[in-house]
């Protein structure tokens, strides 16, 4: 039904009930309901079950192969007040997102202005350019390569044969620089869907703005940027924000793949690696299933807050 | 980039020359550190084994070699589940996967985006949330639910979960609603096509964006899906893993190891040249609006 006739519907139907207007809806589209049921059917099952279940779950010491006993919130409280490695892992875990979030955004925001304006081959090219390490699969780990801690890696080579060091660093085995490297590494991958999306909102703007904008006393680039730029592509900041938000916590496989599991004196121990720990190798399911609950709040807390904040820009 | 140009006529901007050269810059400095590591990984499969391994390390190649792609090409061949075997895995994964992906997600997203019933507000909201957090966090209470339809290790429990992305509904259903106009869909009802006939026959040619970006994503986490928790048998594990395990073998296979990861990156960054402009397309219409 378009949206004529169903706002025409609403009104001839003032005689009925709520609850009775929406069940003769329902049955008029019932064809609609046969369309999203099989997506719908699947995504219960495996996104909101799980949710559901993990919740659930960290209320037991479930271990995969007893009964589970319903426990209350130990686990919560051993999780917040008895482990310490989980502390650090979330300390990591905010240092991580806190950094690479808003770098990744604000890098994905910049470039995509900085190219708005290049000829459309050009632009291609360089987008291409960005955009590459973070769909190439496991490229990163040419920086365990670069990095390497013999004197075969290109960075310790050019350390050692410039006299700044006279062994070579161990980068992926010293507790000081292994947050650095993968907040790197993590940036290198990071400008994925959201900086597909600026590049789509820059280009979506419609012209006709700057040119009222010339007109109306906007003098600089960044006057623009600001006053036209900016608050015409508000939808594709605010998707752009969640999908580097989300993608900024989920760098536990790039950290493991370089520093190794646990990274040496829980340098780079996120929240991710201690349930994988927990729920992978030792198999404490209830107790795993509080982290991933924990881990879980943080990103839909991150994100609501965020959210609020950009949809405030240019109000 | 002194000048901005619009559709009647030159406006002109001031654009200072400091500000295009500083951006100039900031943006070959980023594009350096970018382009530079990528670049190395090419070089490096490119390099004979006493390039490889002498110091002090070089950047750049002095005699390229196809030796590395030959020595992989060979450990493909000695590898004791055939190799035919995991390319076969993945693209049927691949394959299957994205297929299911795409119809089940436009489908849904036609019904979200072009038919009014009442639920279809709160059904969108519940899955664009689910963009909110990282699959990671629900992996445990997936993996009980996969045992429990007895699934692990077999195809199933890649395949079906991979059916039902938050992101390829999202896309397919904001693209269909700012670029499927009613007027056509209600004249083509008019003429008595069925809701599905409309979907396939008129909706979806219009939205071919949407759904070769649709395909791009599906495709490229399925394709770069290495090991996984549901798989233990060595004959259904995906070709990224064998490649994964040849690299894994130390020092003298550094070359090999870089030749691979070439071949890996080289199917996702074609594909996406080949559509680039597309996903740009889909991309335009992607924005949140509350």
């Amino acid at each position: 039904m378009s949206e004529k006739t169903a706002t025409k519907k609403a009104v001839a139907r003032k005689d009925m009930t709520k609850a009775q207007w929406t069940w003769k809806e329902m049955k008029n589209n019932r064809v609609a309901y046969l369309m999203i049921a099989p997506f719908m059917f699947l995504f219960t099952i495996f996104t909101v079950v799980p949710v559901v279940l993990s919740i659930l779950i960290s209320f037991t010491d479930f271990n995969l192969l007893e009964v589970p006993n319903i426990v209350f919130i130990d686990n919560y409280i051993r999780l917040f007040l008895d482990d310490d490695i989980f502390l650090i892992a979330a300390k990591n875990t905010f240092v991580f997102a806190a950094i690479v979030g808003p770098t990744s955004y604000f890098m994905s925001l910049l470039i995509a202005w900085f190219i708005n304006e290049l000829a459309p081959k050009i632009r291609s090219i360089v987008t291409l350019i960005f955009y590459a390490p973070s769909i190439s699969g496991q490229v990163y780990l040419i920086w365990g390569t670069l990095f390497s801690g013999d004197s075969y890696g290109w960075i310790n080579g050019q350390l050692l044969e410039f006299g700044i060091v006279s062994t070579p660093i161990q980068f992926f085995e010293d507790a000081d620089w292994v947050m650095p490297l993968c907040i790197v590494v993590a940036l290198w991958t990071s400008l994925g869907t959201s900086f597909l999306a600026f590049i789509a909102g820059l280009q979506g703007i419609d012209r006709s703005l700057y040119e009222a904008g010339a007109v109306d006393g906007v003098r600089n680039r960044w006057q623009e940027l600001w006053y036209i730029t900016l608050p015409s592509m508000k939808p594709q900041l605010m998707f752009g924000a969640i999908m580097a938000i989300t993608q900024s916590f989920g760098f536990g496989s790039v950290v493991t793949a370089l520093c190794g599991f646990p990274s040496v004196d829980y340098a780079a121990h996120t929240i991710m690696h201690h349930l994988e720990d927990y729920g992978g190798m030792r198999f404490e399911v209830g107790y795993s299933s509080a982290i991933a609950v924990v881990l879980f709040f943080i990103m839909i807390g991150s994100n609501m807050l965020v959210k609020k904040f950009i949809s405030k820009v240019g109000q | 980039m002194a000048r901005l140009r619009t559709r009647k006529h030159k406006v002109v901007l001031s654009r200072s020359t400091g500000g295009d050269i500083g951006i100039t810059l900031l943006l070959v400095l980023i594009g350096a550190f970018m382009f530079l590591p990528m670049f190395y990984v090419v070089l490096q499969s490119f390099k004979p084994l006493d390039e490889l391994w002498i110091f002090p390390p070089r950047f750049l190649v002095y005699n390229p070699t196809f030796k590395n792609y030959k020595d992989l090409f060979i450990l493909m061949n000695t590898s004791w589940v055939p190799f035919s075997r995991y390319v076969f895995n993945t693209v049927f994964v691949s394959v299957v996967g994205t297929t299911g992906n795409l119809f089940l997600s436009s489908l849904a997203a036609y019904a979200m985006a072009k038919i009014k019933f009442p639920g279809r507000s709160w059904m969108f909201k519940l899955v664009r949330t689910s963009l909110m957090f990282h699959a990671t966090v629900t992996a445990i209470a997936s993996f009980i639910i996969m045992s429990a339809f007895h699934w692990v290790d077999t195809y199933w429990a890649i395949v079906i979960p991979a059916f039902c992305t938050s992101l390829g509904l999202y896309l397919m259903k904001q693209f269909m609603e700012s670029n499927v106009s009613d007027a056509v869909l209600e004249s083509a009802r008019l003429d008595g096509a069925s809701e599905f006939k409309t979907f396939w026959v008129i909706a979806m040619p219009m939205v071919k964006p949407a759904w070769l970006t649709l395909i791009i994503y599906s495709f490229q986490g399925l394709w770069n899906s290495g090991s996984s928790i549901y798989i233990q048998s060595e004959q259904l594990k995906s070709f990224n893993y064998a490649i994964q395990q040849i690299v894994a073998g130390g020092i003298k296979r550094a070359g090999a190891g870089a030749a691979s990861t070439v071949i890996m990156m080289l199917v996702p960054i074609t594909v996406f040249i080949i559509m680039q402009s597309n996903i740009i397309e889909t991309m335009g219409s992607s924005g949140m609006k509350d």
